[in-house]
C-alpha cells in the first residue's frame, strides 16, 4: 500500500537527517481555558516542539493519573468540546503548515460526534494522527479505514506488558510513530529505568521500521535528552501540566506569566534532545 | 425486529452483543484482559471449578435462596401473584456474593495475589473484603467519597473484614470514579492483581462471566417455581431492579428464550427522568463508550460522561452492562423507571406488610410491581428479585424521612 508521506513522517525523516531525536510536547486543549491554551498552541513550535500532542478532554480519563485528570476538567469546566478542539486545531494550521499535530485523547466524544465525521473534521481542521487510548488493535477498527482514506495516522501504544507475541498484532495497524508507554502505570506517576526503556525500544524495533516516542515519567530536559537518544523522540505531559496547575489563581484562571513558564520548560526540554548528540538510528 | 433463534447466544468471540460490549481498554491491559478470557474459558469448561463454586454457594453462602411466595403483598396489590427470590437472605445480604465467589476462585487459579474492587453502596466492596478474608488474600476497594458518607455501615464492614477502603475523590466521588480509579489501579499493577468487578459490565469477558455467575438465581428460579406451582409451570413475569445489572441478568438470562415471559428492568429514575436527576442509562441515556464496554450511558452532546442521581448508591452508575443495552435495543426485555419517591414508598410498604426490610435497589423493582400487578390476572405469575436486605439503609432512610437514629 502506498500512500501519502504524511507530516509526521516528514518530520521524522528530517528529525533522522538532524541527527537527533524529537520533542513531543503534550497540553490539553482548553486548559485551563481557551485562550491561554491557544497561546501555549501557538508558541510550542517556536520554543521548539518537534511534534505537537494536543488532549482532547474527557470526563473519564482512566489511563491518566491526578495531573492530566485534573487538566481534562479544567478545560471541560471552562467550556471546552471535541468542536471547539478541532477549531483551535483549524487556527493552528492558519499559522504552522509543518509542525504535526496529534489528538489524543478517549474514543467516546469522537463516539458521539460521530466516527467518520469527526476523521472529516479532524482532517480538515488540519490534524496529522491520533492517539485513542481506549481504541486497543481488536477495536480500532471503528476509526482504521475512514483515517487510513484520509491520510491520518493511527498511532498505537505499545507497554512493558506488550510481549513478543503482542507487539506484532499491535504494529502491523500502526502508522506514523509507535507509542512506548514506559510503565505500566497511568500518567504522571513515575519514571522508568533508561536501561528497561533502552531494551523496550530495541525490543520493538525488531518488529517496526517505524519511528519510536517513549512518554509517561519524562520530566527533565536531562531525562528527554537521555530518551531522545535510544528512541526517536521523548513525549512531556504531565511536567507542562504541572506547570499550568501551579500557575492558577485562586478562582482557576491563568496567572501573568504561565504561558512564558511553560514554554520556557519547553525550550530548555528542547535543548536537552538537541544537546544529546548521540545519533539515533 | 427480526426474530432471533435464541437470546443467549452472546457475546461473540470479541465479547459483542450486537454493537454493545468489546474490550475498550488501553493497551497497557490487553494482555490481561486476554489472560482472563482464556482462564476464564478454561475454568467454565471445568466441572472441579464449577464443583467448588456450588460447593460454597451451599455451604458458605447458604444457597439456594428460598423463592417465597409474597402473600400479604399479593393480597395487598390484588390480581397476579407476587414471588420473592430471596437472595437478601446470602451471606452478606445481597446477591454480590455469587459473583465475588466466582471470581476470587478465578483469581486463585490464575495465581493473583491481590484483589481489588469498585464499590457503590458498598455491597460488593463488602462481598468482595468477605470472599478475600475468606481466601486470605488482601483486598483494596475503591469508594467515592459521597458514597462513603452514605453507607457508613458498609465501609466499618469492610474494614472490619479486613480490606482497605480507599476514598475516590476524582469525579464526583461516586461509583463510576471509583471504577476509572480501580481501573487506574489494575493498570499500575497488572502482575499480581486480579480486579473483581461488580456487575456485568467492563470490558469482555466481565459481562458474560458475571452473567454466568449470577445465572444461579434464574436457574434456581426455574426449579423452584415447579415445586410451588406444579411441574412445567414457569412464571409468567419476571421484574428485577437494574444497576449495573447483574442480578437482573442473573434472574432474566436463564428465561430468555422462554418468549411467553414478560421481563422488566427497573432503573433509578431518580427525581424523574424529564428533571435529568437520574440513572436510567436506557430510557435516559443513549450509547456511547465507557470502563471498557460500549453500552447506554447518561453524558452530554459533547460525549462527557454524566453523573446519575439515585436515593440508591447501588444504581447510581450512569451506564449499564453491554447485554442489557441490546436486550433494550432488541425489545426482549422491557425497561422502565421508578423515582426516589416511589421506591422509599415501597421500602416501606414491603417492611410493614411482609416483614422483610428490602435495600433500597429492589425497593425500585417493587414500585414497579405495585404499579402493574393489580392490573393482571390472578393465575398469572410474578417473581421478583429481592436481591438485597435494607440494613445498610436504615440510617440514611430514617434520614431522608425525616427521623434522628444515633449511628
Ligand atoms: C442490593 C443491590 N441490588 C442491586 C444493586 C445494583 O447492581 P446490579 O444492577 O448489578 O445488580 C446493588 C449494587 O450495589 C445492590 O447492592
Amino acid at each position: 500500500m502506498s500512500r501519502i508521506a504524511s507530516r509526521i513522517a516528514g518530520r521524522f525523516e528530517a528529525l533522522k537527517e538532524q541527527g537527533r531525536g524529537g520533542l513531543i510536547t503534550f497540553v490539553t486543549a482548553g486548559d485551563p481555558d481557551l485562550e491561554t491554551s491557544r497561546d501555549i498552541l501557538m508558541g510550542l513550535a517556536d520554543a521548539g516542539a518537534d511534534l505537537i500532542e494536543l488532549g482532547m478532554p474527557f470526563s473519564d480519563p482512566m489511563a491518566d493519573g491526578p495531573a492530566i485528570q485534573a487538566a481534562s476538567l479544567r478545560a471541560l469546566k471552562s467550556g471546552m468540546t471535541l468542536k471547539k478542539t478541532l477549531a483551535l486545531v483549524a487556527e493552528f494550521r492558519q499559522q504552522d503548515k509543518d509542525t504535526p499535530v496529534v489528538l489524543m485523547g478517549y474514543y467516546n466524544p469522537i463516539y458521539i460526534h460521530g466516527s467518520d465525521a469527526f476523521i472529516t473534521d479532524a482532517k480538515a481542521a488540519g490534524v496529522d494522527g491520533l492517539i485513542i487510548v481506549d481504541l486497543p488493535p481488536e477495536e480500532m477498527h471503528e476509526l482504521e479505514g475512514a483515517a487510513h482514506a484520509a491520510g491520518i495516522d493511527i498511532i498505537f501504544l505499545t507497554a512493558p506488558t506488550s510481549d513478543d507475541a503482542r507487539l506484532p498484532v499491535i504494529v502491523e495497524r500502526a502508522s506514523g510513530f509507535v507509542y512506548y508507554v514506559s510503565i505500566t502505570g497511568v500518567t504522571g506517576t513515575g519514571s522508568a529505568d533508561i536501561g528497561d526503556i533502552h531494551s523496550a525500544v530495541e525490543r520493538i524495533r525488531r518488529h517496526t521500521d517505524l519511528p519510536i516516542g517513549v512518554g509517561f515519567g519524562i520530566k527533565t530536559p536531562e531525562q528527554a535528552a537521555e530518551i531522545s537518544s535510544v528512541a526517536n523522540a521523548a513525549v512531556v505531559g504531565s511536567a507542562l501540566v504541572d506547570i499550568i496547575a501551579a500557575n492558577l489563581d485562586a478562582g482557576g484562571k491563568a496567572k501573568p506569566g504561565l504561558v512564558e513558564k511553560l514554554l520556557g520548560l519547553v525550550a530548555d526540554l528542547a535543548a536537552g534532545v538537541r544537546g544529546a548528540g548521540k545519533k539515533v538510528t | 425486529m427480526k426474530k432471533l433463534n435464541t437470546y443467549r447466544g452472546g457475546p461473540d468471540e470479541a465479547g459483542h452483543f450486537g454493537i454493545y460490549g468489546g474490550r475498550f481498554v488501553a493497551e497497557t491491559l490487553m494482555p490481561l484482559i486476554l489472560e482472563v478470557e482464556a482462564a476464564w474459558d478454561a475454568a467454565r469448561a471445568d466441572t472441579a471449578f464449577w464443583d467448588e463454586f456450588h460447593y460454597l454457594m451451599k455451604h458458605y453462602v447458604g444457597r439456594p435462596s428460598p423463592l417465597y411466595f409474597a402473600k400479604r403483598l399479593t393480597e395487598h396489590f390484588g390480581g397476579a401473584k407476587l414471588y420473592f427470590k430471596r437472595d437478601e437472605l446470602n451471606h452478606t445480604g445481597a446477591h454480590k456474593i455469587n459473583n465475588t465467589i466466582g471470581q476470587i476462585l478465578l483469581a486463585r487459579r490464575m495465581g493473583k495475589t491481590r484483589i481489588i474492587a469498585e464499590t457503590g453502596a458498598g455491597q460488593h466492596g463488602v462481598a468482595t473484603a468477605t470472599v478475600c478474608a475468606l481466601f486470605g488474600l488482601p483486598c483494596v476497594v475503591y469508594m467515592g467519597e459521597t458514597d462513603i458518607e452514605r453507607q457508613a455501615p458498609n465501609v466499618f464492614r469492610m474494614k472490619l473484614l479486613g480490606a482497605e477502603v480507599r476514598a475516590v475523590t476524582s469525579g464526583t466521588g461516586t461509583l463510576k470514579d471509583a471504577m476509572n480509579e480501580a481501573l487506574r489501579d489494575w493498570v499500575a499493577n497488572v502482575d499480581d492483581t486480579f480486579y473483581i468487578i461488580g456487575t456485568v459490565a467492563g470490558p469482555h469477558p466481565y459481562p458474560a462471566m458475571v452473567r454466568d455467575f449470577q445465572c444461579i438465581i434464574g436457574n434456581e428460579v426455574r426449579e423452584q417455581i415447579q415445586e410451588a406451582e406444579g411441574e412445567g409451570r414457569m412464571p409468567d413475569s419476571l421484574v428485577a431492579c437494574i444497576g449495573g445489572g447483574s442480578n437482573a441478568m442473573g434472574l432474566f438470562h436463564p428465561f430468555l428464550d422462554d418468549e411467553d415471559i414478560r421481563i422488566i428492568g427497573v432503573e433509578a429514575g431518580g427525581h424523574g427522568i424529564e428533571t435529568g436527576k437520574h440513572c436510567a442509562s436506557l430510557t435516559g441515556g443513549k450509547p456511547g463508550v465507557l470502563h471498557g464496554n460500549r453500552t447506554y450511558l447518561l453524558q452530554t452532546d459533547d460525549g462527557q460522561i454524566l453523573d446519575g442521581h439515585s436515593i440508591s448508591a447501588g444504581l447510581d452508575y450512569p451506564g449499564i452492562g453491554p447485554e442489557h443495552s441490546w436486550l433494550f435495543d432488541n425489545g426482549r426485555v422491557e425497561y422502565v423507571s421508578v423515582t426516589d419517591r416511589e421506591a422509599l414508598d415501597a421500602f416501606q410498604l414491603c417492611t410493614k406488610t411482609e416483614g422483610i426490610i428490602p435495600a433500597l435497589e429492589p425497593s425500585h423493582a417493587l414500585a414497579h410491581v405495585g404499579k402493574i400487578l393489580g392490573e393482571l390476572p390472578s393465575d398469572h405469575i410474578m417473581v421478583m428479585n429481592m436481591c438485597g436486605r435494607g440494613d445498610k439503609d436504615v440510617f440514611a432512610v430514617a434520614k431522608m424521612l425525616g427521623v434522628e437514629v444515633s449511628q
